[in-house]
């Protein structure tokens, strides 16, 4: 075995990280064994089905995923602050943008969107949990492995570096000759099983699980994105799915699907990753367009204006989704009927988007608004959002695409469609909910400083790659003369990520302050809220409801709490149904890492026999007979006496 | 658990509907899947490169024997589950079996096919062509045998407890798993072979 290939070359900052990453992980493992955690850890998390836990552990790793991407991104700000800097070498600038765009999007937005869903869907419909509690387990541990193999690949062997599209024939084993792309096609297909696995459990949850009287038109707006986001899942990752595999056929057996010789066809990938690729913009943006139209009716004390047109729109923009995929390479050769076809459907999104634009604009009006840190990153989502969609429609124009494409232009209107879309939207989102999980508020002054310290930053940070990329300068480029001129607004670019940086910093800051210092939540209900999830406790029991609630109207608890129509019958509480917790997703989830890192460095023999394992384990989980247990009725009653009186169970 | 008597066994509980349901979805989220390997191979099916082609390729010999046992396999799993409605245990676990040979036997035929292929020097590396059909191929006969241990493992489980609310909703599930082989097998044999052998 050749022991070179898993060396990375560089510089001190690859040395660095590895020891920081070595640091990291002995300090973990020593401060479990001297805390005496490891079995808290166990029975708490790592054998967790409960859906509030592992939406809890969704959003932590989101959060660490968001300080790993957002240090690529400071990194590339500051390569490019100034003319010619020698901060990072071309190599690893490209390996730099490249994780940036993967983790950001794949182990950042989305998982940050999966982790609210998962908390949030099956209460806001009032079920107990998840349809298929074992399966969401899975789902977390593969995503999680995932995202760890391509964490590692900065330290071992190697990271991708031929950009989150991972073009062919760039990403072919000629011309990326490193593990990198190995470890693309193998951390991406995991986690893209475990998001697979969540598209059905979700749908399934939705469609069957919901309190009695919730019809689906007066379902909750969250919870229609979440349904519409998960079909949407159901049917674009099978193509990534796909994709990978070729990928790895061609890398690591040697097959002719993206070749430039032996009849491959590099444009297929091309086809086939954007098939998947632009439903997945829509998979992070639709739960976000959920989250605001539930921010904005609390906060308004309205109800939501236009539902029937904002579930409308959102049918048309996942439709939509699958048809505009060709946008992303007009200047790639497929002629001008075609680039027609996809401009005018590209532009066409902008239509039901707009629709509930207008909406949000005439739920605000005459609301009696709150200006709480949720709903101040709603109110700014709009109007920079809107900057978004409108140089996106400018983006869509095909023949003008030509002036702008693979500019710094594009990186701009994707980060200001990306950013207030979902970013703004999972931290709203986070505030929001967060008394629900852990029983009180953030503290709302550092949430505003922080927001601000985000909002202006974001528009410092990314306004001016518009004019830089106008001016002709061209996105992953590691460095550019002085006469170029792109200096002084590149420069202005990297203050704001700064400030950015800083913003990020203050919101940590803030879950840290306020798990010491705020009083806790004795209302359930800070809010005033709307839908179910503020209809139980806070923290809520592990079976979320102690009575299955009966729902009549729209915003249930809202006109509960406005007619006095009651949510429940107090005194039918019976005994509940629950899973028990298993550890066998999780070692199904080592199991799978295994397999992934033994395939990127074509180890046969630990490859062989992890795929076994995968076998093995998943006949495990068949002849499992647990069916879980019951909580009886008196300990239902028990339960719920003491959360009456404000104690934590 | 309560058993709702008004439904069939595998129906019988309210996880037992949705694990149904929830398979149904996985299916359709197989569609596409396997829509993208056949759009694929669409692609690639003329860029030979210097391999040989389909209807060089191509025996509509062996194909034909798996063709009918797949679709056989599709019957007899059908009377399994007829058998299992009944509550006839040993003529379920029958069906099953056969059903599972036959699966078997069409794992062999084409296991046998790729080694001719290669043996022709026809192999993954050939062409485009070669590619997306061996990924086409093996994608289905991989489900197949996956599909195969699954029904073992199945099996194991009805000998043990006979005919109760889990063990007839995994049945169930896997017939539709097994159904569904049977359609995808369907178009494999019409575009693939047939058109090839044209």
């Amino acid at each position: 075995m050749d022991l070179d290939k898993f060396k990375v070359h560089g510089e001190p900052l690859i040395y660095g990280a590895m020891v920081s990453i070595a640091l990291a992980t002995i300090g973990i493992l020593v401060g479990l064994t001297y805390f005496k955690k490891w079995g808290y850890l166990w029975r708490e998390w790592l054998t967790t089905v409960d859906h509030k836990k592992i939406g809890v552990m969704y959003i932590l790793a989101a959060l660490l995923m968001l300080f790993r991407g957002g240090v690529d991104a400071m990194m590339m700000r500051l390569q490019t602050a100034a003319p010619e800097m020698k901060f990072l070498d071309a190599q690893h600038y490209n390996e730099v943008f490249t994780t940036h765009g993967l983790i950001m999007i794949l182990f950042m937005a989305m998982p940050f969107i999966i982790g609210l869903m998962n908390v949030i869907i099956p209460l806001q419909i009032g079920a107990r949990d998840v349809a298929f509690p074992r399966l969401n387990a899975v789902s977390f541990w593969l995503f999680f492995m995932g995202a760890m193999l391509l964490n590692i690949s900065f330290v071992i062997g190697g990271s991708p570096d031929a950009g989150w599209s991972a073009y062919f024939p760039l990403a072919s084993l000629e011309f990326s000759p490193t593990v990198g792309n190995n470890y693309y096609s193998l951390a991406l297909q995991i986690s893209g099983i475990g998001t697979l696995i969540t598209g059905v459990n979700f749908i399934v949850t939705i469609l069957k699980m919901r309190a009695p009287g919730m019809k689906l038109m007066k379902m909750p707006m969250f919870t229609w994105s979440v349904l519409i986001t998960n079909v949407i899942i159901v049917f674009a990752f099978p193509v990534l799915t796909v994709a990978l595999a070729l990928m790895m056929f061609d890398r690591l057996f040697g097959s002719q699907f993206f070749t430039m010789a032996n009849g491959g066809m590099d444009m297929l990938w091309a086809n086939l990753f954007w098939v998947w690729g632009h439903p997945e913009v829509y998979i992070v943006i639709l739960p976000a367009f959920g989250i605001y139209s539930e921010i904005i009716a609390t906060f308004s004390k309205k109800n939501l204006y236009g539902y029937t047109s904002m579930v409308f729109s959102m049918l048309i923009i996942s439709l939509l989704s699958f048809l505009v995929w060709a946008h992303h390479f007009y200047t790639m050769g497929q002629g001008a009927m075609v680039n027609s076809f996809f401009s005018i459907t590209t532009m066409a999104i902008a239509v039901p988007t707009g629709v509930k634009i207008f909406n949000w604009l005439f739920t605000l009006r005459k609301g009696r608004i709150t200006f709480t840190t949720p709903m101040l990153y709603t109110l700014a989502f709009i109007p920079i959002f809107t900057i978004g969609g409108v140089t996106g429609v400018m983006l869509a124009m095909a023949s003008a695409d030509y002036q702008y494409h693979n500019t710094m232009f594009l990186v701009a209107h994707f980060h200001y469609v990306l950013i207030p879309g979902a970013v703004f939207a999972v931290i709203a989102g986070f505030h929001y909910w967060f008394p629900k999980v852990f029983g009180f508020r953030l503290n709302e002054r550092l949430g505003k400083h922080s927001f601000w310290w985000i909002v202006i930053s974001f528009n410092v940070t990314f306004f001016p790659l518009f004019f830089l990329g106008l001016m002709g300068m061209t996105r992953r480029t590691y460095t550019y003369s002085e006469e170029s001129g792109f200096g002084p607004l590149n420069m202005l670019s990297f203050v704001g990520a700064v400030g950015l940086a800083i913003g990020f910093l203050l919101l940590v800051y803030n879950i840290y302050w306020s798990t010491r210092y705020m009083p806790r939540d004795t209302t359930s209900d800070p809010w005033d809220g709307r839908t179910l999830e503020w209809a139980t406790h806070s923290p809520m029991p592990i079976y979320n409801f102690a009575i299955v609630p009966t729902v009549q109207t729209r915003d249930a608890l809202w006109s509960a709490k406005q007619d006095n129509i009651p949510l429940y019958d107090d005194t039918k509480i019976t005994k509940i149904h629950m899973p028990s917790n298993t550890g066998k997703p999780f070692i199904l989830g080592v199991i799978f890492f295994i397999l992934g890192f033994a395939l990127v460095f074509s180890l046969w023999i630990p490859a062989i026999l992890s795929g076994i394992g995968v076998i093995v384990m998943l006949a495990f989980m068949s002849f499992d007979r647990d069916h879980g247990y019951y909580i009886s009725a008196e300990e239902v009653i028990a339960t719920e006496k003491k959360l009456k009186r404000g104690e934590i169970v | 658990m309560k058993i709702d008597a008004s439904k069939p066994l595998e129906y019988s509980t309210e996880e037992n509907s949705n694990k149904i349901f929830g398979f149904w979805v996985f299916l359709g989220a197989e569609i596409p899947l396997f829509a993208t390997l056949f759009t694929v191979y669409f692609v690639m099916v003329n860029r030979f490169a210097s391999g040989p082609s389909g209807s060089e390729l191509f025996e509509i010999g062996p194909v034909l024997i798996e063709t009918f046992l797949l679709l056989s396999s599709s019957f007899t799993i059908g009377l399994a589950i007829h058998a299992m409605r009944h509550g006839y245990k040993k003529a379920m676990m029958v069906f099953m079996a056969l059903t599972l040979l036959m699966g078997l036997g069409f794992i062999g035929i084409e296991i046998d096919e790729f080694f001719t292929y290669v043996h022709e020097g026809a192999t993954l590396q050939t062409s485009g062509f070669l590619s997306s059909l061996f990924v086409l191929l093996g994608t289905h006969g991989a489900h197949v045998s996956f599909g195969f241990l699954w029904g073992a493992g199945i099996m194991i489980q009805l000998w043990r407890h006979g005919i109760t609310p889990a063990t007839a909703n995994k049945a169930f599930i896997f017939s539709l798993f097994w159904h569904f082989l049977d359609v995808v097998w369907i178009f494999i044999f019409s575009f693939v072979y047939l058109k090839g052998l044209m």
